[in-house]
């Protein structure tokens, strides 16, 4: 492209036209920083909009059929389980000291009902760095090491088979339960689950096998139900030198229950199966509430912001709002419901829609200022939570398996009232058996609607389609301002030697200098993979710094920050050695480096975004300002201007929130005071990213990172 | 009283049609001598452990060969002997089923369920006694045929990649098998009614009056076969006798809505039943052209151990009671793998006539357990791993401890060994590795050259034939559990290839697992009668132990269906742009333009191509303009016009404002 435009500056005789599409490019990378000034604008300016520009939802598939049958959930099954909520809230039934007696009774409850019924042994995982193990698929292969007979749980599984079904799929209810200390909720939930499956024990329109899986919740519930998940999909036959859960006297205890049923092959100890498993519903009764309405909360947020299909989720809210009568409400950031200025902004939009609406009536795209602000606080939650990948409850280890799954967490409005405790089983109750049925009235997996979506409230989404956009304006200048820097740095130089040569005689000796300086950019690109081969190191680091026991957060932090400028230092000693002495001739070598940057970091987001969208939406907020401004500031300082002032004044500001420690630190401090922020804050977000195999960890480790130092470094260039 | 009413006229007609029949029957004996059409119906019912009623009906047509009558017959059906004759079947069987076996729970070792469980939807097998190379033909002709006769779509397994021929490990037959299956398909009465149509007196009278749609359809199991063998060598010709064998089986749960409401105490109490309450309806005589026309009741070998019932006091028995008095008792013989022993109870349904009908209940008084005697080894197979890209098939085998009585049996010489057969027939796009076989016996990772003892692997051919594996494991008598894995890859199909409901996955076959050890008989005493008695005749052939596995579901890739448009759009889209520039370079000469557009600049052209060449280069060459040049006057006039439209937009807003 530089060439031709070369050419076509050179030639003074009338020329066959360039094509429009370079010419077109060629326009944009020449007007690069008013084209970047409108993209970004553009960019935010969506991002903000999107509230506005959210669909309501509507149930894609018409399998479903939600609603359409009458709830068969009659009081009997209420008082069946308002029987088990009792026997388990009985202060008896907490004697044994390992809470086995629960899980009998809970066994033997399902065991009444016909189930099959068997116990899984886990013994709790602890989640570990595996530096190669991101994206991988979770293996059973992991070594064990000695567990002690104390710490093992206990997951109670009963299992309907399906009478007319052929058993090839399978929709599983989880009830999280810590037999130790378990909540009034607890029970509670396990009580709604009760008595929808003992009503499921007696339908005939089942097609699908239901799995209860009461899930022992005194490790963690992720962890109870990712292990029975593990045992499920990929079961080891082989067990060399682990322990048996069986040696334990404890366990055996458990088997006992045998003798008390007549079909005795309905109890099994060994590990039962249905077939595949079509989607999962994870239920929660919380203890204590103090809203005014029966509502319920719904998490969907799995593992690098993957989310279950939105009919589910669909389901679910029609179910409860439209039969149930239940108030449904998705996570949002609570600090954002006060702010003013997303008040006024919101106030903005709404005038702006009247006008528009009072110009021509079919334009109805505002929504009213509270409505917004609302939203945007979901929305903000919605990016927020997917770009952390981490899960937000125990329906995140059904993703793993390609499982849609959500949690409900029911939380009612008074409490401990007998006629209040049998409304929320019957709600509750009913709302399951609907989600069931509609599930159950599936021919195919979920495949309809979508699986790339943002929640603004329970009802209403912004499809991948929407966002995107917002995104691709915020990245759409990268390349471009990369390619009008690579031309400035190499036209300038082209020009300062056009002067001193005659352009008429074109030597040997030009040529071969045309030739090198157009290669230069190698050098800036040499030193923009030194800077991201020592992210992938830092990466790497922690890794090394977890196996030193006994370490607080603070220090293996400090140990960290070291060791990542040791080996900065090393590597800029060891590998870019040949590149100082090349540095010092060319004046422009900024330009070049930050071009080189800028086009990693337009790779980086877009690899990102394919990934996990919302990381790559926030990273891109922070770095493109970032890599956009940076310019030396011994450049802005000589030039003296307001605007080189002011482009200083982003630099260093944006320089500061940029660096990952300090933009966490920002967040924590924004949201819950800057008080109580630690430097060992940042270890431990870190850890629990690399725990649950967040991709958000390489994203900072190896774009956010390298850019930001590449960024100061070109702030701090000496030209 | 519409319905008491019905079946006295009909009762006239058939009555007076079977006399013709029966007269025109006894014909055939007085030309033929012993050798004539023989029906027969039976009813076995037997309570299962877990508050069920198994109820089997088993028809059997035998049609000998006959040259005198030429291709006609008094019973037996025609259908049926034409496809016999056609096709030069030797053996076949056709099963519809809608349900799971429980094998736990309703046992697996007797003759009853290993030859009555099968796999859901169609499963269909064939000895052909054709040459090798014309097999594949007939069983392309009988599948249509068979699909045409029963509404079923068995025509789907007329394609080369449905049907495998297994070598050794079908137990039912060996040699020259070929045998097909179709786990999805949906089994409903259109199915029912083609298969009682073969019935001589359809479900009019006799036995088959019980067969009511509703309640057999709200069953927890319901089995429709049909066995053909046929009789006498072939080679001689057409005339070979044939023996149809409709069985029917079906899980029922007697009165259900009574069993929810009882108390927990009363809950271990098997429910009584009777057969008006199971089925709604009575048997008002048999079904004149039966020859045995009987009913039975099965009591289970554990259950009269369980009840207290020995060989004394089974007549006047305190913990049940029936309703009818039976004809028969029959006491199984006492054989070496069991101690209790089973009893059957006959009644014969010739004695009971329209106003006196026939219907038999079992009152239990005390409550009973007992468990049915299961197969050595219990098999489950699932699928492991995830994702879309790779998984594995597992094949669980979990002692039962209940044949460990007659494992030591076998194992006098010390070298005890139980022999397992495993025939798994997995669809081309499951394109399964079988290097990676691995097998594990008590959880102790072995060696397959140890434990298998003879494999025969075909791998599938894509498009053209599925993979099938047939192994022999040895294992040791006391083992607890063993596991079979294999891994797969799943394969991408075409468009076309996809099922209609392609996202719900695609199945897997079920694997059988076969005991040839162990045979499941039944062998009752006081032999004179029963020799008459197809059913029980059935019973003490010795039949092999096998079991059916479950169906698997694997997922696979998918494309997004309903995206054909924007497939061939973007499509065209690329092949447009392609060839469109191909075509531009090709044709393309720069110099020859050059020095067009010099002799342009030279002279003026006519008017419209000038100004056609004006307004082409203004819309061109705006973009351009900036770069380089000042604003020339087609920009200003540009932006000129620009201002006059924003101004008449302008206008026209503000009107719009000011009117609403």
């Amino acid at each position: 492209m530089a060439e031709t435009k070369e050419k076509s500056l050179s030639d003074e005789k009338p020329k066959p036209r360039v094509r429009p599409i370079v010419r077109l490019g060629i326009f944009l990378i020449s007007h690069s920083f008013h084209v970047s000034v409108v993209c970004c604008t553009a960019g935010v300016l969506a991002l903000f909009l999107l509230p506005v520009l959210a669909k309501n939802t509507y149930i894609s598939e018409n399998a479903l059929m939600p609603g359409s049958a009458s709830p068969m959930l009659s009081n009997q099954h209420v008082s069946d389980g308002n029987r088990l909520v009792k026997d388990l809230t009985n202060p008896n039934s907490k004697s044994s000291e390992t809470g086995i007696e629960s899980h009998k009774i809970i066994a033997q409850y399902m065991l009444d009902l016909g189930a099959e019924v068997s116990f899984h042994k886990f013994h709790p995982q602890m989640n570990q760095f595996h530096p190669l193990h991101f994206f991988s698929s979770p293996d059973s292969g992991k070594i064990q090491e000695n567990y002690s007979c104390s710490s093992y749980g206990i997951n109670t599984v009963g299992i309907i088979r399906a009478p007319h079904g052929d058993g090839k799929e399978a929709i599983v209810l989880v009830t999280p339960y810590n037999a130790l200390k378990s909540g009034f909720g607890e029970a509670l939930s396990l009580g709604i689950a009760y008595s929808v499956f003992s009503l499921l024990t007696q339908v005939t329109w089942l097609a699908k096998d239901i799995i209860w899986l009461v899930a022992d919740s005194q490790y963690g519930e992720y962890a109870a139900v990712a292990a029975w998940l593990r045992e499920y999909q990929t079961p080891k036959f082989s067990s060399l030198s682990t322990p048996n859960a069986e040696m334990c006297p404890d366990v055996n205890n458990l088997f006992e229950l045998k003798g008390h049923s007549i079909s005795g092959s309905k109890f099994s100890n060994s590990f039962r199966r249905a077939g595949t498993m079509a989607s999962a519903l994870v239920l929660k009764v919380r203890d204590q509430n103090e809203q005014f309405e029966d509502t319920i909360s719904i998490y969907a947020e799995a593992s690098n912001g993957q989310m279950p299909n939105l009919d589910l989720i669909n389901v679910v809210n029609y179910l409860a709002v439209h039969r149930q009568g239940l108030r449904v409400n998705v996570e949002k950031l609570w600090s954002l419901l006060n702010s003013s200025w997303l008040k006024s902004l919101g106030e903005i939009f709404e005038s702006l829609a009247k006008v528009a609406k009072s110009l021509y009536p079919k334009w109805k795209f505002g929504i009213p200022a509270t409505e917004y602000v609302e939203g945007t606080a979901t929305l903000a939650s919605s990016l927020y939570y997917q770009a952390l990948g981490v899960p937000t409850g125990p329906h995140g280890a059904f993703r793993d398996y390609q499982v849609d799954a959500i949690t409900l967490e029911i939380s009612p409005k008074f409490s401990l009232d007998k006629v209040w405790r049998n409304d929320i089983l019957l709600r509750g109750g009913r709302l399951i058996e609907g989600v069931i049925r509609s599930v159950n009235n599936l021919l195919e997996k979920f495949h309809q609607s979508f699986f790339l979506y943002l929640l603004t409230s329970p009802s209403k989404f912004v499809s991948v389609g929407v966002y995107m956009i917002a995104f691709a304006f915020l990245i759409a200048p990268l390349p471009m301002v990369a390619a009008s820097l690579y031309v400035d740095a190499n036209s300038s130089s082209n020009c300062s030697k056009g002067d001193s040569s005659t352009p008429s005689a074109i030597t040997d000796t030009d040529e071969h200098s045309i030739a090198i300086r157009s290669w230069r950019w190698l050098n800036s690109a040499k030193l923009v993979f030194i800077v991201h081969l020592w992210g992938a190191i830092v990466s790497l680091l922690p890794y090394f710094i977890s196996q030193i026991p006994d370490c607080s957060p603070t220090t293996s932090f400090m140990i960290w920050v070291l060791l990542s400028i040791l080996s900065l230092l090393t590597l800029n000693s060891v590998l870019a050695s040949p590149l100082a002495c090349a540095k010092a001739t060319q004046e422009k070598e900024w330009a070049l480096v930050k071009s080189v940057t800028i086009s990693s970091v337009f790779i980086g987001l877009g690899l990102m975004s394919v990934i996990n969208f919302a990381t790559a939406e926030i990273g891109a907020l922070l770095m493109v300002p970032m890599c956009l401004l940076a310019q030396p500031l011994k450049l802005d300082v000589r030039a003296g201007t307001l605007r080189s002032f002011c482009r200083m004044i982003c630099n260093l500001v944006l320089g500061h929130i940029a660096f990952p420690p300090a933009a966490l630190f920002l967040l924590k401090g924004m949201l819950d005071g800057f008080g109580n922020a630690n430097v060992g804050d940042f270890w431990m977000w870190v850890e629990s990213l690399w725990a649950w195999n967040s991709a958000t960890y390489l994203f900072i480790g190896m774009v956010q990172l390298p850019c930001w130092v590449l960024c100061i470094s070109i702030l701090f260039h000496t030209c | 009283m519409v319905l008491l009413q019905r079946p006295h006229i009909l009762l006239l007609l058939i009555g007076t049609h079977q006399f013709l029949q029966c007269w025109i029957a006894f014909g055939s004996v007085n030309e033929e001598g012993q050798k004539q059409e023989e029906f027969s119906e039976e009813l076995l019912l037997k309570p299962l452990p877990d508050h069920k009623l198994l109820a089997h009906f088993h028809f059997q047509s035998s049609g000998p060969p006959s040259t005198s009558n030429g291709c006609h017959h008094h019973l037996f059906p025609k259908a049926i002997s034409q496809l016999v004759q056609k096709f030069r079947i030797k053996e076949m069987e056709l099963s519809f089923t809608k349900g799971r076996w429980n094998y736990e729970s309703w046992g697996g070792f007797d003759p009853l369920s290993s030859s009555n469980a099968k796999p859901p939807g169609v499963e269909l097998w064939a000895v052909f006694d054709v040459p090798q190379h014309h097999i594949d033909a007939s069983w392309k002709n009988l599948t249509h045929t068979l699909s045409g006769l029963f509404c079923a779509s068995i025509n789907f397994l007329e394609s080369t990649a449905t049907y495998s021929t297994p070598e050794w490990s079908f137990p039912p037959a060996s040699g020259n098998v070929t045998y097909g299956t179709l786990p999805c398909e949906a089994v409903c009465t259109e199915n029912l009614t083609p298969w009682l149509k073969l019935l001589p007196c359809r479900d009019k009278a006799g036995i088959a009056l019980l067969l009511d749609r509703p309640s057999l359809y709200r069953g927890f199991y319901h089995s429709q076969q049909l066995h053909l063998t046929s009789t006498g060598s072939s080679s001689e010709g057409i005339d070979s006798g044939i023996i149809l064998e409709q069985t029917l089986t079906v899980v029922l749960q007697p009165n259900s809505e009574m069993a929810i409401e009882v108390h927990a105490s009363e809950k271990h109490i098997q429910p009584s039943w009777s057969l008006s309450s199971i089925f709604g309806k009575q048997v008002s005589g048999r079904c004149v052209l039966a020859k045995p026309s009987s009913v039975y009741l099965l009591l289970d070998r554990g259950l009269p151990a369980a009840n207290g019932l020995t060989s004394e006091n089974f007549w006047s028995n305190p913990s049940f009671e029936l309703s009818a008095n039976p004809d028969r008792i029959f006491l199984e013989e006492s054989s070496s793998h069991s101690k209790s022993l089973s009893i059957l109870y006959m009644f014969q349904v010739e004695k009971y006539c329209e106003s006196e009908p026939f219907d038999i209940g079992l009152m239990w008084k005390v409550p009973v357990a007992w468990l049915c005697q299961q197969t050595p080894l219990h098999a489950s197979r699932f699928l492991m791993g995830s994702g879309n890209e790779r998984a594995a098939i597992a094949i669980s085998l979990k002692s039962t401890q209940f044949t460990e009585g007659f494992m030591s049996a076998n194992s006098k010489d010390g070298s005890c060994e139980l022999r397992v057969d495993v025939f798994q027939v997995v669809p081309w796009y499951v394109k399964v590795y079988f290097h990676s076989l691995r097998v594990f016996v008590d959880q102790q990772p072995r060696a397959v050259s140890d434990i298998i003892e003879k494999i025969h692997v075909s791998p599938s051919k894509d498009k053209m034939s599925p993979g099938v594996m047939e192994v022999v494991l040895k294992l040791p008598c006391r083992v607890n559990t063993a596991a079979l894995t294999i891994e797969f890859d799943k394969g991408f199909l075409r468009i076309d290839e996809y099922l209609p409901d392609a996202n719900q996955g695609f199945d897997i076959p079920s694997a059988i697992i076969s005991f040839p050890n162990f045979h499941a008989s039944m062998v009752f005493l006081e032999d004179d009668s029963l020799n008459k008695s197809p059913l029980l005749s059935k019973f003490q052939e010795k039949c092999p132990v096998m079991s059916y596995t479950e169906v698997l579901l694997v997922p696979l890739t998918t494309p997004d269906f309903s995206m054909p448009y924007n497939v061939i759009t973007i499509t065209c889209t690329v092949f447009a742009l392609y060839f469109g520039s191909l075509l531009n370079v090709l044709q393309r000469r720069v110099a020859e333009e050059e020095r067009f557009l010099k002799a342009k600049a030279a002279k003026k052209t006519g008017r419209l191509p000038l100004l056609l060449s004006k307004l082409s280069a203004k819309l061109r060459g705006r973009r351009l303009e900036p770069l380089h040049s000042p604003p020339s006057s087609s920009s200003f006039i540009n932006s000129k016009l620009v201002l006059k439209v924003i101004l008449v937009a302008g206008l026209a807003v503000g009107w719009q404002y000011f009117f609403s």
